[in-house]
């Protein structure tokens, strides 16, 4: 049960103070979480912290290897809608 | 009204320039009261505590930025919520722009750093900490250098800039930390329009998005101004204007921040180029034109102060405002260096001393050039004076004069065409000499093998002062004369080492009185 960080990590550091286990090591080239400290944060927050504040769509990998922070779950804007959105912003 | 002192005409100048929200007038500043003879302390008109606290401070008074530099210090990395317009990926180091840096610091590197610094550019007097991140949401790491300089170099002045989200439960902690220039951006006060630019915020320990959480945010940020202005805490509010988005709301929000004490309000153009990496440059968002800018930040100023001398800087910024001197304090340099900072400090009091006595004999000096620029402004016969309806009350030109100035700094125009990496652009009317903005600019001769590009850094330069009637430099050589001059932009040396409004004055002089094409113009339409 550990969640993991991969190569779309951008080393923002946002995630590292906010882990309750300090699993979070700074690395290169990008940030790893040890996976023995790891607790998805269970037992001391709803929400595990290092996902709930990193930046970037898939960096963040759970027990399963799916992307805790799917394409368009940030940004707001779903794969299918992105042209859309795309042409709505150039029209600006 | 025709006003035709010189000056009344400077005071008109500093009002769109300089105004501040408090209605208490300084009774120190000297020569503001007219038939003095001599020009006024731009900042007269502050109450003595805050023109103490900005006549000095690049980044709070216009005036200061041509004589003072300033400095960040990255230290603070993490970020609390997502603007559309910022790339997370910060550490790069050929690009100069809000949020981006060359190497994160600990605290105990950036107090070296900025005593570094502090001795070896003395004009430099404020240290801020912008980033890359949010600097309230590292609050260990931006208070232990806070709390270091407030004790080693209490010559320095302290700043913090944030997006306002951890600002509330930060105010005791701010003001305990002698930190008294605050800069909030605030790029909306509405939630729905809030909700287009920052997606998300993480707010006690979850993820917030859309609408709800940009009103989470905006509360914040104006709780947090409204705590800051109680405190006599000094606090600028920046904002990035966004066409098609919140252009036309700024004007709104110029008003309430105002309202609840904002010294100053920095409307600042959208950066979005693809190659960011942004939202906003990935999906193809515009920026503002120079016009927009000018048009917004005009519609804003009749409510506020506005500033407009801002260059939108990296977050390890070093030197004046228009340059960047982070290369020369790199972590193994600063590690060779040996600092005494008790002598640094008083070799900083004695450069200041003689930056302000240069500053008062700069106001005092009547105007190098033909006196009087704009008495002969008034007195310059008119080709038409047998129209009835364009006499007195107007004056002769039409469309105000718009200038580009190559400045090096002191509030000369000292700097060749070529070395320019940016130019100051002013207007001037019958009435008043204003500065409006910058233009950044690649430097078009760096004297080494890049020549070969020289022709395509011309180009862009001639595109970046689209618009201006006249370039003022030192110096130009011959080959961007030309080009100048086919483009319809007067080259000018003729004001080398004078200082800058008084040159735009004399200039704007020069021109009426030989007519111009916006004249031309207007004659044509009148007989019409």
């Amino acid at each position: 049960m550990a969640y993991h960080i991969t190569d779309g990590c951008v080393n923002c550091w946002a995630c590292e103070p906010l882990c309750p286990s300090q699993a979070i090591q700074a690395a290169k080239p990008h940030f790893v979480i040890d996976a023995a400290q790891c607790t998805e944060c269970v037992g001391d927050y709803a929400e595990p912290q290092c996902a709930s504040i990193c930046p970037i769509e898939g960096a963040i990998l759970d027990a399963l290897g799916a992307p805790v922070n799917p394409p368009g779950s940030l940004t707001g804007i779903p794969p299918q809608r992105i042209a859309e959105a795309m042409a709505e912003i150039r029209a600006r | 009204m025709a006003p035709t002192d010189f000056e009344e005409t400077q005071q008109m100048a500093h009002q769109v320039t300089t105004l501040a929200p408090k209605p208490e007038r300084a009774t120190a500043g000297g020569c503001s009261a007219s038939g003095c003879g001599s020009k006024p302390d731009k900042l007269a008109h502050l109450p003595e505590a805050i023109r103490a606290k900005v006549k000095d401070h690049p980044c709070f008074s216009e005036e200061a930025h041509h004589h003072y530099a300033r400095m960040h210090v990255a230290v603070a990395p993490a970020c609390n919520i997502q603007c559309h317009y910022c790339n997370r990926k910060y550490d790069c180091s050929n690009e100069s722009r809000p949020g981006v840096v060359s190497e994160l610091l600990t605290p105990e590197q950036a107090v070296k750093k900025t005593l570094a610094v502090a001795a070896t550019i003395p004009q430099m007097t404020v240290l801020g900490i912008a980033g890359p991140g949010d600097p309230l949401a590292n609050p260990e790491r931006t208070l232990a250098t806070f709390r270091e300089l407030s004790a080693k170099a209490p010559d320095i002045k302290l700043c913090v800039s944030t997006n306002g989200l951890a600002l509330p439960e930060m105010v005791d902690a701010i003001c305990e930390h002698n930190i008294d220039h605050v800069t909030i951006t605030i790029n909306s006060i509405d939630p729905e329009i809030g909700a287009q630019i920052h997606p998300w915020i993480f707010w006690k320990n979850r993820r917030i998005k859309g609408v709800k959480a940009a009103r989470i945010l905006i509360e914040q940020q104006q709780k947090g101004l409204e705590m800051l202005a109680e405190r006599g805490v000094l606090v600028k509010v920046n904002s990035v204007m966004i066409p098609g988005v919140n252009a036309e709301h700024l004007k709104e929000v110029s008003r309430v921040v105002k309202a609840k004490g904002a010294f100053l309000h920095n409307v600042m153009p959208l950066i979005a180029e693809p190659e960011h990496g942004t939202f906003y440059g990935l999906m193809g968002q515009r920026g503002p034109s120079h016009d927009e800018l000018q048009a917004l930040q005009d519609e804003c100023a009749g409510d506020m102060a506005m500033m407009r001398h801002c260059r939108q800087c990296r977050a390890d910024a070093v030197g004046m405002l228009g340059e960047d001197r982070g290369a020369e304090f790199t972590q193994d340099k600063i590690d060779a260096m040996e600092i005494d900072y008790a002598a640094a400090m008083q070799r900083r009091a004695a450069v200041h001393a003689e930056i302000e006595a240069k500053r008062q004999a700069q106001r005092a000096a009547p105007p190098q050039t033909p006196n009087q620029a704009f008495i002969s402004v008034a007195s310059i016969p008119r080709r038409r004076a047998e129209v009835p309806s364009r006499s007195a009350s107007r004056p002769l030109r039409v469309a105000p004069l718009r200038v580009a100035v190559a400045s090096s700094g002191g509030g000369l125009i000292n700097q060749h065409f070529g070395h320019a990496r940016e130019f100051l652009v002013y207007e001037a009317d019958g009435r008043a000499v204003r500065f409006v903005g910058t233009r950044r600019v690649d430097a078009y001769c760096s004297g080494g093998d890049t020549c070969g590009e020289a022709e395509t850094a011309l180009a862009g330069t001639l595109r970046a002062l689209e618009g201006c009637e006249a370039v003022l430099c030192s110096k130009i050589g011959i080959e961007p004369w030309d080009a100048l001059e086919a483009a319809g932009i007067a080259p000018n040396g003729e004001h080398a080492m004078e200082p800058i409004e008084d040159a735009v004055a004399a200039v704007y002089a020069e021109l009426s009185a030989n007519g111009c094409p916006s004249e031309h113009v207007a004659d044509a339409a009148l007989s019409a």
